[in-house]
């Protein structure tokens, strides 16, 4: 039954590769760009457990990125941890707070869910604002160590590459399968034997935990700084746009999500029509409605489309 | 009455009595409740009478934007998460519009025109292509376009905050001890009159039978001939005008930023979900209490800061959609299986 995919492993070990031929080729500002990549590939790869697997919406993940940063600065700030050290302690925090808000999204779907989770984007970044006494409040709060682009580099794509197997792997077996059951049909899931609370909270655990630890290295590429306005509500809808261009419900086009979100902006700086740091924004929000409209399986829906003519 | 007329009242009462939003005995009780406390709360104490008119006229901002979202919501079952970045956009073009040399309200109501017309052309453009598509497919195109429009506005008019002329004054009423500012109670009419004009239209106008029976009951329109397709567009229509109204009786407060409907959003979707998410009166009672809460909350709990506004209403929010899921005014669901 449980062949090891040979075509699987293979791109695998040949993108392991390019990571670490690219490392050798980037200068130290491209390494940044590709750390952001990263991060955002995180971040998605949880996102769309959530959304592509269970079909519970969210646009709150940013929320889970910020208690993710925040563990990480203020543990590194004042409890003096390794910096690498924070990142599974993120992870164990934030799974632990993506089940709590699992919990009450149990009985929320569709619209309902989105704005709650959207309520939850909001509300959140104003927490650092009223306990400042922990987290420095506007100021945000700095990491004891601030670690260069190249160490960040092998940290966030090692993460990655960890995040991207274990997603793999849940996703391939039993877990995977009852996660899809639950998204296909509710009714027929439960009907027939498939836990609905335990899958739905277990999947919001589990997408919140990654966005914890995509959080912890955004804050980390962020000169270290945890700040309550980097986690606005903006960064939820980019990464819920990053999971739309990736093809809800695939793992290979998070990759085209990740770098779309987190490469637009600096390739669209040049642009001139928008060369102003606000026309990013501009072609961002043309390029997601562009894609709704004319694409609706994202990046791999027309991979997968083609294929399918080829074939046929 | 036309036969055409006729036929269409009977398509929509036939429906409207079956989602009936049948207010409840304990609802009614609840709401007389609050009434009582505030209006003795107020005879009580200036400052408890002054917060509440302060709420009230921060509640009808956050009543016209929930009305805007219910108006679109109860049509095609779509949350319209750029509904504030519209009604910010709607608010910078008044203000262009003045700086063009219109006096306020020539402004005014020039932008609530311009936000009619371009609210049919959102929906004509982006949102009826995907109308008939996933949920989260829809939720994504309007979250596509809040990060176009504020992109757009920011790139045309920079982030930082501008000033209009203040519509009202700054005159302080006093009655006895209370003060009463002039420019609360002019958001406060402007924001009901504009609640009381749209019920007008649904209620007493040929169009708004016609839009009421495209929302209830689409199939059965088409059949005695309404443009169900032109009725959607023109909620959307309406639905900016709405928010336009919301915008720039912000603008006196918050002054103008592209970011200055972002928290009146969420104050509006939980205005909207206490009120039931598909009743417009629901939505008007549920922001004016949610406006009073969170200010006699601010004024009389220690804890409750400005920082926590957002989080409570956030906390409203999903109380009422876990307790209560059809709101104060909303239908029950009841699904067959």
């Amino acid at each position: 039954m449980r062949r090891i995919p040979v075509a699987g492993t293979a791109v695998g070990l040949v993108a392991a590769l390019v990571i670490v031929l690219l490392h050798l080729e980037l200068s130290n500002y491209h390494q940044g760009l590709a750390v952001r990549v990263g991060i955002y590939f995180i971040a998605i790869l949880g996102l769309n457990i959530l959304i592509g697997y269970t079909g519970q919406i969210s646009i709150g993940h940013g929320a889970f990125m910020a208690i993710g940063g925040y563990t990480t600065a203020i543990m590194s700030a004042d409890h003096h941890l390794n910096l690498i050290a924070t990142l599974p302690l993120s992870f164990a925090i934030t799974f632990v707070c993506g089940l709590l808000v699992g919990i009450p999204a149990l009985r929320l779907s569709g619209v309902y869910l989105a704005l709650a989770t959207f309520a939850l984007a909001v509300s959140v970044p104003q927490f650092p604002l009223k306990f400042s006494k922990f987290t420095g409040g506007s100021n945000g709060i700095r990491t004891a160590d601030i670690p260069g682009n190249s160490w960040l580099y092998w940290v966030t794509w090692g993460c990655a590459g960890i995040l991207f197997v274990l997603a793999w792997l849940i996703l391939r077996g039993r877990t995977g399968r009852a996660f899809r059951a639950v998204r296909d049909s509710e009714l027929a899931a439960a009907s027939s034997g498939v836990s609905l609370p335990i899958y739905k909270t277990l999947a919001f655990g589990i997408s919140a935990a990654y966005a914890g630890v995509a959080g912890s290295l955004f804050v980390l590429v962020t000169n270290g700084f945890a700040q309550p306005n980097e986690f606005g509500v903006l960064l939820s809808l980019q990464l819920l746009i990053g999971a739309a261009v990736a093809g809800l419900g695939s793992l290979w086009g998070v990759l085209a999500g990740a770098a779309f979100i987190g490469l637009l902006p600096t390739i669209s700086a040049d642009a001139p029509l928008v060369g102003s740091s606000h026309g990013q924004d501009v072609v961002f929000g043309l390029i997601v409605i562009l894609i709704m409209l004319v694409l609706p399986n994202g990046v791999v829906g027309i991979l997968a489309r083609l294929g399918r003519r080829k074939h046929a | 009455m036309t036969e055409l007329a006729r036929k269409l009242r009977a398509v929509t009462q036939r429906r409207e009595s079956a989602v009936s939003t049948g207010v409840s005995i304990p609802v009614v009780v609840i709401i007389a409740a609050a009434a009582v406390f505030l209006v003795i709360g107020s005879l009580s104490s200036s400052i408890f009478a002054q917060q509440t008119v302060a709420g009230l006229a921060q509640g009808a901002i956050f009543a016209s934007l929930a009305l805007a979202l219910v108006l679109i919501y109860r049509a095609t079952e779509v949350i319209n998460f750029a509904q504030g970045e519209m009604a910010m956009a709607s608010t910078f073009i008044a203000y262009q519009l003045t700086l063009w040399g219109l006096s306020y309200w020539a402004a005014f109501f020039a932008a609530l025109g311009i936000s009619f017309v371009l609210g049919v052309v959102i929906q004509l453009v982006v949102i009826r292509p995907v109308q008939h598509r996933s949920v989260i497919a829809v939720v994504i195109v309007t979250v596509g376009l809040f990060i176009l429009i504020d992109g757009l506005v920011t790139w045309k008019w920079g982030a930082d905050l501008k000033f209009m002329q203040a519509p009202f004054g700054n005159t302080v009423y006093h009655v006895g001890s209370v003060a009463f500012s002039r420019q609360d109670i002019g958001v406060l009419v402007v924001s009901i009159l504009s609640v009381i004009l749209l019920g007008i239209l649904f209620r007493y106008t040929k169009l708004g039978l016609a839009m009421r029976a495209a929302a209830l009951r689409p199939a059965s329109a088409a059949l005695v001939g309404v443009r169900v397709n032109w009725m959607l567009a023109i909620g959307w229509g309406l639905a900016a005008v709405l928010g336009a109204v919301a915008g720039l009786m912000t603008e006196p407060s918050q002054f103008l930023q592209p970011t200055m409907m972002q928290p009146i959003l969420l104050y509006a979707f939980a205005a909207a979900v206490l009120g039931g998410l598909e009743s417009p009166g629901g939505a008007v009672i549920g922001g004016l209490l949610l406006g009073v809460f969170l200010n006699l909350i601010g004024q009389y709990v220690g804890f409750a800061t400005s920082e926590l506004r957002l989080p409570i209403a956030f906390g409203v929010l999903l109380v009422v959609l876990l307790v209560k899921p059809n709101g104060l005014f909303g239908r029950k669901q009841v699904r067959r299986v």
